[in-house]
């Protein structure tokens, strides 16, 4: 089935440099190993194809059920450097959320 | 100097040790809400309130307001906010604790004590925290091999070295503690961690060791979830916003700790927003690199060994935080003069309004080329349709209205001015159905660049002064 990732967890974004941060919270513990096999570090670079210009790196945190990720280059050059109007990456959770996965487990979502 | 703290901390803890302590967030930033810590002194109990007023390049401001006017260069908001809670925190004896100091902390203590004399406050202590300023320094410490390379690029200092506005060591709870020690009420520091601001009462209430990894990394990691403010307690909550009730009276945190290292994150009664398992969780998300490592000048505390639980209305409980000890480095925060950039906006109406704002777009590159005109970066984004999303936001098929924002970056003063005044000529000489432009030419405004380091402790002293009204 697919799915869209706002389905199942929930983020907050920020900055470090031109690096944006997105910590990924899945809604309930049994939702974090879905999230945790489909939105993976490749397929979250693929998703931000044009906005992140660096790697992407995949932090795990089963403690909280969430995934951190950070997209380098992904600010315009960060701070007061960047011309964006995001220059923070504050709506970079977002964007991530309207992600769709395809995922083989049925789940009945609310 | 600090020899003897964890000592005579302990003989404290055997006199008159609290049982719990409460830390309130006063201020997760500077232009924060203003009401908030004044809530938090009056709305309930507390005994500490913490208010971060930093942010990467909030020192470079500074700088340049001490540069012209030397008893500036701290939060100015500050003083007038004293002057409303002061006759409170003599009354309930609430310290506070902030790194508002900026690059003058003693201009920001003088600032509070005539306020305090004002009100006829006798006995008030205010302890600064000194030392973090490198700016002076820089050559002295060049001579010494410190290179303060840039720890994210690898670059070498010499490039940007004749352009550097501010530099300043992130201190943490050492000098914090040393200062409430020595008596001190208000703790005004310079350039200190977020996070320090919030466990450093801890450490000085229960006498916890420098070494105990494991307590200071759950002081940390509070600390992390008080630092902004009304963003742990409902505020750019994203799981579900519209159920986060009265977010008009947000309360802010409230870090509830105990001597043996329990911390109940909640909030004052009667005051809106809430404090949820998903609340906290959001909030230590934000801004966090590897969770293992979270690094602070007292410890490493490692973000996936925290355990979270609703033990009731508005109350999260931490438990389970594993710490490491603290590397032998400080982080130092530089910042330098790297140009200029300006920004413009016009909005465009129905018809076509996205063609009509793309061709303006057009004409403007256009003019700037004819003038040979000279720009790093010309970006185009168009609000309310890519300016958040990006390519990821599909286009939708008809659109009302839309805002071009141009913006530029350059290293020529008189580029980016031009910039500004070939703005307003599209509304007479572009496309038709344009407005907003009210506002005026946008000016050049400097590009402050950061330049992340570390330097060896032992490079660096941090200074305390304690003085009284």
């Amino acid at each position: 089935m697919k799915v869209l990732l706002i389905q199942l967890a929930h983020a907050r974004s920020g900055d470090k440099g031109d690096t944006g941060n997105v910590g990924l919270i899945a809604r309930r513990p049994d939702y974090y190993p879905i999230i945790r096999k489909y939105v993976t570090a490749d397929a979250v670079k693929q998703h931000f194809a044009g906005i992140c210009l660096g790697k992407v790196e995949r932090f795990e945190m089963p403690n909280l059920s969430a995934l951190n990720f950070l997209l380098h280059e992904s600010l315009g050059g960060g701070g007061t450097v960047s011309l964006k109007n995001d220059a923070q990456g504050k709506t970079l959770s977002s964007a991530l959320l309207r992600m769709e996965i395809e995922i083989l487990e049925q789940l009945s979502l609310k | 100097m600090f020899a003897d703290l964890r000592s005579s901390a302990f003989i404290c803890d055997l006199i008159v040790m609290k049982d719990k302590i409460r830390i309130a967030s006063g201020q997760g930033f500077w232009g924060d809400l203003l009401t908030a810590p004044i809530d938090q002194v009056s709305k309930g109990p507390i005994d500490y309130m913490m208010m971060d007023y930093l942010a990467e390049v909030t020192m470079s401001i500074m700088q340049k307001q001490k540069m012209k006017d030397p008893s500036l260069g701290y939060a100015k908001d500050l003083v007038p906010l004293m002057e409303t809670i002061l006759p409170t925190i003599m009354q309930k004896n609430i310290s506070v604790i902030t790194n508002g100091g900026g690059v003058n902390p003693e201009g920001c203590r003088d600032a509070i004590f005539r306020a305090a004399r004002k009100l006829g406050i006798r006995g008030l202590k205010i302890g600064v925290v000194l030392g973090d300023t490198l700016l002076g320094r820089l050559d002295e410490l060049a001579s010494k091999n410190i290179e303060l390379r840039n720890m994210e690029s690898g670059e070498k200092l010499d490039q940007v070295r004749d352009r550097i506005v501010s530099a300043n060591v992130y201190f943490g709870a050492r000098p914090i503690v040393e200062a409430l020690r020595q008596g001190a009420q208000i703790v005004i520091t310079g350039r200190t961690t977020d996070t320090a601001l919030t466990y450093a009462p801890m450490i000085y209430e229960f006498g916890w060791g420098w070494n105990d990894w494991n307590k200071l990394a759950v002081g940390v990691v509070a600390g992390h979830i008080l630092e902004c403010g009304g963003q742990a307690t409902g505020g750019n909550f994203s799981a579900d916003w519209k159920s986060v009730p009265d977010l008009a009276h947000i309360g802010f945190p409230i870090a509830e700790a105990y001597p043996n290292g329990e911390i109940i994150i909640t909030k004052h009664e009667h005051t809106g927003g809430m404090v949820s398992v998903q609340t906290v969780s959001e909030q230590l998300m934000y801004e966090i690199g590897d969770p293992t490592n979270y690094i602070t000048p007292e410890c490493i505390a490692d973000f996936t060994t925290i355990q979270l639980e609703q033990i009731g209305k508005d109350r999260v409980k931490l438990s389970g935080v594993k710490g490491k000890p603290n590397t032998e480095f400080y982080k130092v925060s530089m910042s330098y003069a790297d140009g200029y950039t300006a920004v413009g906006t016009l909005t465009y109406a129905w018809p076509d309004a996205l063609e009509k704002a793309k061709a303006a777009d057009q004409i403007l590159r256009t003019r700037l080329s004819d003038l040979g005109l000279k720009f790093d970066e010309i970006r185009t984004e168009f609000l309310g349709l890519n300016s958040c999303h990006g390519p990821i936001a599909p286009m939708p098929d008809v659109i009302n209205e839309v805002v071009l924002r141009v913006g530029v970056r350059g290293h020529d003063r008189n580029a980016v001015e031009r910039f500004g005044q070939e703005i307003a000529p599209l509304i007479l000489t572009g496309p038709p159905a344009v407005t907003g432009f009210a506002g005026g030419r946008p000016k050049p405004s400097e590009v402050i660049a950061y330049w992340p380091s570390l330097i060896p402790k032992t490079a660096v002293e941090p200074k305390v002064h304690v003085e009284s009204v």
